[in-house]
């Protein structure tokens, strides 16, 4: 009897060891990291306590530049994901042939290679020897002259990279969406139609209202995910992000940790603790937002 | 082997915040279940009887009382050491075994100077399989059998490793009304076969009249009554014991006892001598009432639904617990349908009387 | 009368089969796009590396189809190492995740201690935590224990998933606690009941958790590169940073389109095979990475 108490310790016991090694002390220690100035981990000294770290971030042009890409990045795609989504995932519940097929085809992205797959937008995106790229071939069929996407203007590069980000976060969207749209129940459709309520009435007065709770669901969970946006500017720019002005936040702390110019644990803690917060106050303003909004 | 329960007592800490006082499943319940016998215990839902077959089982340690197998002291032995055959409500098959594997799965945990070849346990199923008529669904998974057949299946694998005591949780509550029939014939069948003592736990006053050598009526887990179970229903002890027992149920009419004569309203229907003055609930049996032109008890009469042998009418009076009465009569007995009202004698040894505060059994002379 | 309702029915018809021909012509649309980058790879890995560059306008077939790009890449670089290590690292990783996984779910699910609670609401907090902050110390951990360029520095980190647990924790309460107390009765201990009754009536979810898992561990990219600096454990993802930064000694486009087919093609037949049951476990709140 006595052992049975303890029992169920014992089953937890693994998982409990592993989180603790590798998420809870990890947690702790960043915390501790980030403020202990000069940190220097050959010799695993340091100067003093302070703030000092996240004000030398803070004023580290590498890091707001990171900031600032990582800003446009997250306010123009999951706007723009979210919608293109909820579009296609509409278009997805509305028939019924084929609907299979489709949903597949589009859930294609979720499980391949991010680095893969982004090294072949990049190739489309960039010229060949005798030619200017495909993207540009295409574009040429309307009379736009070619554009270097990759080596080329700011607007450009980010361009490419809010394309790219879009079309590796949208079959995650459409899933969740076309599920939950099909689940609202036909008879809420039917008794609308019954009325004789126009098609985009009903989308709009009965079907959004209906999923809020799903679409805020994607809304947040999208801010988070593309708050760490890295992989995917790696796939198209490669890893030297700094030098092609496209770092993320996610890909500053990286570089301070690891890489040229890295073995700066206590600059990557700060930058880490900062982007956390960032999260931490952009999930609370949607949370807010979305407490107000959804009608469950 | 016989099943003795002595002041067993059961109480589980309460589990919601707004009621937190904990709550008594089974409070002090003593008694000794016969051996080579089919008990039933009968109560209404909640009033701690399938919590007594846990306790039995083992799955529940008694917060008090000891609980013996024999002659041995069982208390402290956890449900895996106690030998029990259990079916459960929803039967608890396995789904993803098939009927032989589901039958087969207590054996392969033996050990030691009891363990069995494969040979073994498969020859013990197929005989637990053919006892319950089913060993010709040994290769089926359970989502494959309709509730009669997974009924059996269960039984055969509580019964596949000889228990001590079989234990039966509901066990018709899951089946259609037709098959309800078949199986509580097949369960005493089975039971008479095996000789194992077998205990089931119902809310069907029905079921537990119609098979069992012995019945339990509890109620908030204390024992109201036990005996043979013509006799609890010939006799109740109290007015709950009458009223669970028996279809129509018993007809309770508020009544007054003065100087050995039962008053109902102002008139007085019939001689009970022995009671004590005050006021009683007086419970009548259904087939309680013979019509009379000059009996004593004036009712109103509603309706009259002839059932071939019997006839059931349907009567009011004010002093009913109830709003209406149910009345057996044979239907060779005269009644007029088409009157309003109709009058009554009470046969005595079909009315029960019941202190009104204690709502304990008050005797009388017959 | 009659011909008006008819006629009213008509322009509905019409309305309808408009607004399908749109709703298809959308979702076509749609398709090719996410089609169009795996089509591009496939046909440009079977171009040569001559045809390819002589392109003065781009061509959306081979037209003298060649495998020497995917004989180039297991010859001129070691994909084959790393489709190994990452074989080894995704297969290590799944394993021992679900040893670990598997039975914290079950203790959450079926056994009774103090503190359950407080300790189910502590996990499930975890699952808000970036994994960007614990990777600094991880990382730094793993340099100090030396096990940068070791399979046992990419796998045990890696290994712990709050969400999975959740998952099963979910699917295992689901089965019926009857089950639990009749195999109780029956005699089965704890361990038994876990790994030959509840392990197998829940097999769809641990078999979506496994393959989640394993999609997860073969799109890693920024653990293993912070781990490993050498060729002999790189996996996949390394391996087509590699390709980007150096090519095949030239920009052999071609030949890095073979790798991307080469690395994407196990995943592709395994979602295709477990279609069902990956979207399903997504849908129910997996999220990427």
């Amino acid at each position: 009897m006595k052992f049975n108490k303890y029992k169920a310790w014992l089953y937890l016991a693994p998982a409990l060891v592993f989180l603790l090694a590798f998420m809870v002390y990890p947690l702790i220690d960043v915390l501790v990291y980030s403020f202990e100035e000069g940190f220097n981990s050959a010799s695993q000294t340091y100067f003093g306590v302070g703030f000092y770290n996240y004000s030398y971030v803070l004023s580290d042009p590498y890091f707001l530049s990171a900031v600032g890409n990582t800003f446009i990045l997250v306010f123009i795609t999951v706007p723009l994901s979210t919608f293109l989504s909820l579009v296609i995932s509409l278009a997805l519940a509305s028939i019924k042939k084929l609907r299979e097929l489709f949903q597949t085809v589009y859930f294609l992205p979720y499980v391949t290679n991010t680095l893969a797959v982004g090294l072949v937008f990049m190739i489309l995106f960039r010229p060949t020897p005798h030619s200017d790229g495909l993207v540009n071939a295409f574009l040429g069929l309307f009379g736009i002259s070619p554009i270097d996407f990759i080596d080329g203007p700011y607007a450009m590069k980010m361009l490419v990279l809010c394309l790219y980000t879009v079309w590796t976060v949208m079959p995650f969207k459409i899933l969740v969406l076309t599920s939950a749209l099909l689940s609202v129940k036909e008879e809420y459709y039917n008794a609308a139609r019954i009325d004789g309520t126009p098609r985009l009435r009903i989308i709009t007065k009965i079907t959004l209202p209906m999923i809020s709770p799903t679409l805020f669901y994607l809304i947040i969970t999208g801010f988070i995910g593309a708050f760490k946006a890295y992989s995917d500017a790696v796939a198209l720019f490669g890893v030297n992000l700094n030098v092609a002005g496209m770092n993320t936040i996610v890909g500053y702390i990286y570089d301070m940790l690891y890489g040229e110019g890295g073995g700066y644990p206590s600059y990557a803690s700060a930058a880490a603790i900062i982007l956390f917060l960032i999260i931490l106050t952009v999930t609370a303003i949607n949370l807010t937002v979305s407490r107000r909004r959804t009608f469950y | 082997m016989k099943i003795t329960l002595n002041s067993v007592t059961k109480i589980f800490p309460s589990r919601s915040r707004k009621k937190p006082e904990p709550v008594v499943a089974v409070n002090d319940f003593t008694f000794e279940f016969p051996d080579g016998r089919l008990v039933a215990i009968l109560g209404p839902s909640g009033c701690g009887k399938s919590t007594t077959l846990h306790l039995i089982s083992g799955l529940e340690k008694p917060t008090g009382g000891r609980i013996f197998f024999g002659d041995t002291d069982m208390t402290e032995i956890p449900a895996e050491g106690r030998g029990v055959g259990l079916v459960f409500q929803s039967y608890a098959l396995y789904p993803h075994l098939s009927v032989l594997r589901n039958i087969t799965f207590p054996l392969e945990n033996l050990k030691g100077e009891n363990k069995l070849t494969r040979e073994e346990r498969e020859a013990r199923a197929y005989e637990a399989a053919r006892l319950v008529q089913i060993d010709e669904l040994m290769d089926r998974r359970p989502s494959e059998l309709s509730g009669g057949q997974m009924q059996r299946v269960a039984i055969a694998r509580a019964l596949v490793k000889l228990p001590s005591v079989l234990l039966l949780d509901e066990p018709l509550s899951n089946l259609d009304a037709r098959l309800r029939l078949r199986t509580r014939e097949e369960i005493r069948r089975i039971q008479r076969a095996t000789g194992i003592t077998t205990l089931f736990v119902t809310h069907d006053q029905e079921e537990a009249m119609s098979i069992s050598d012995l019945i339990v009526v509890m109620k908030d887990g204390v024992i109201m009554q036990t005996g043979k179970p013509q006799e609890v229903y010939d006799d109740p002890a109290c007015l709950f014991v009458a009223t669970f027992l028996g279809t129509p149920p018993i007809n309770v009419i508020l009544a007054e006892v003065r100087d050995g004569g039962l008053y109902i309203g102002n008139a007085e229907v019939m001689r009970v001598a022995g009671a004590p003055d005050g006021e009683v609930y007086c419970a009548i049996r259904p087939e309680g009432f013979a019509p009379s032109e000059d009996g004593a008890l004036p009712c109103g009469l509603s309706e009259v639904e002839v059932m071939g042998r019997d006839v059931s009418a349907v009567c009011t009076h004010p002093s009913l617990i109830s709003d209406e009465m149910r009345v057996i009569i044979p239907s060779d007995t005269e009644l007029d349908a088409s009157s309003d009202t109709v009058k009554f004698n009470l046969k005595p040894h079909k009315v029960y009387l019941f202190d009104k505060q204690t709502e304990k059994r008050i005797y009388f002379d017959l | 009368m009659i011909s008006n309702t008819s006629s009213v029915r008509e322009s509905l018809k019409r309305r309808d089969i408009i607004f399908n021909i749109f709703v298809y012509t959308l979702l076509v649309i749609f398709a090719l796009i996410v089609i169009f980058p795996f089509w591009w790879m496939i046909i440009t890995s079977f171009k040569s590396y001559g045809d390819y560059n002589a392109e003065v306008v781009p061509t959306l077939i081979a037209v003298s189809p060649t495998v020497e790009n995917f004989i180039k890449v297991f010859t001129d670089v070691p994909l084959a190492r790393y489709i190994l290590n990452t074989v080894i690292y995704s297969v290590s990783t799944t394993a021992l995740m679900l040893v670990i996984s598997i039975p914290a779910a079950f203790a959450f699910a079926r056994l009774d201690f103090r503190g359950k609670d407080i300790l189910f609401t502590l996990f499930l907090a975890l699952m808000m935590i970036p994994s960007e902050l614990v990777i600094i110390t991880n990382f730094v951990t793993v340099t100090e224990l030396n096990l940068r360029n070791t399979f046992t520095g990419l796998i045990l980190p890696s290994a712990s998933s709050v969400f999975y647990v959740y998952l099963l924790k979910e699917s295992f309460s689901a089965v019926p606690n009857e089950l639990y107390l009749a195999a109780k009765v029956d005699g089965t201990s704890d361990l038994k009941f876990m790994l030959k009754v509840m392990t197998p009536v829940c097999k769809p979810t641990v078999i979506t958790v496994t393959l989640l898992k394993l999609i997860e561990c073969w799109n890693a990219y920024v653990w293993p590169r912070l781990i490993t600096d050498e060729e002999t454990h790189f996996l996949v993802s390394n391996g087509i940073q590699q390709l980007r930064e150096s090519g095949f000694g030239r920009e052999n486009v071609p030949a890095m389109m073979a790798a991307v087919v080469v690395i994407s093609v196990p995943l592709i037949l395994l979602f295709l095979i477990f279609r069902g049951r990956i979207m399903e476990g997504v849908a129910r709140g997996g999220s990427k990475g």
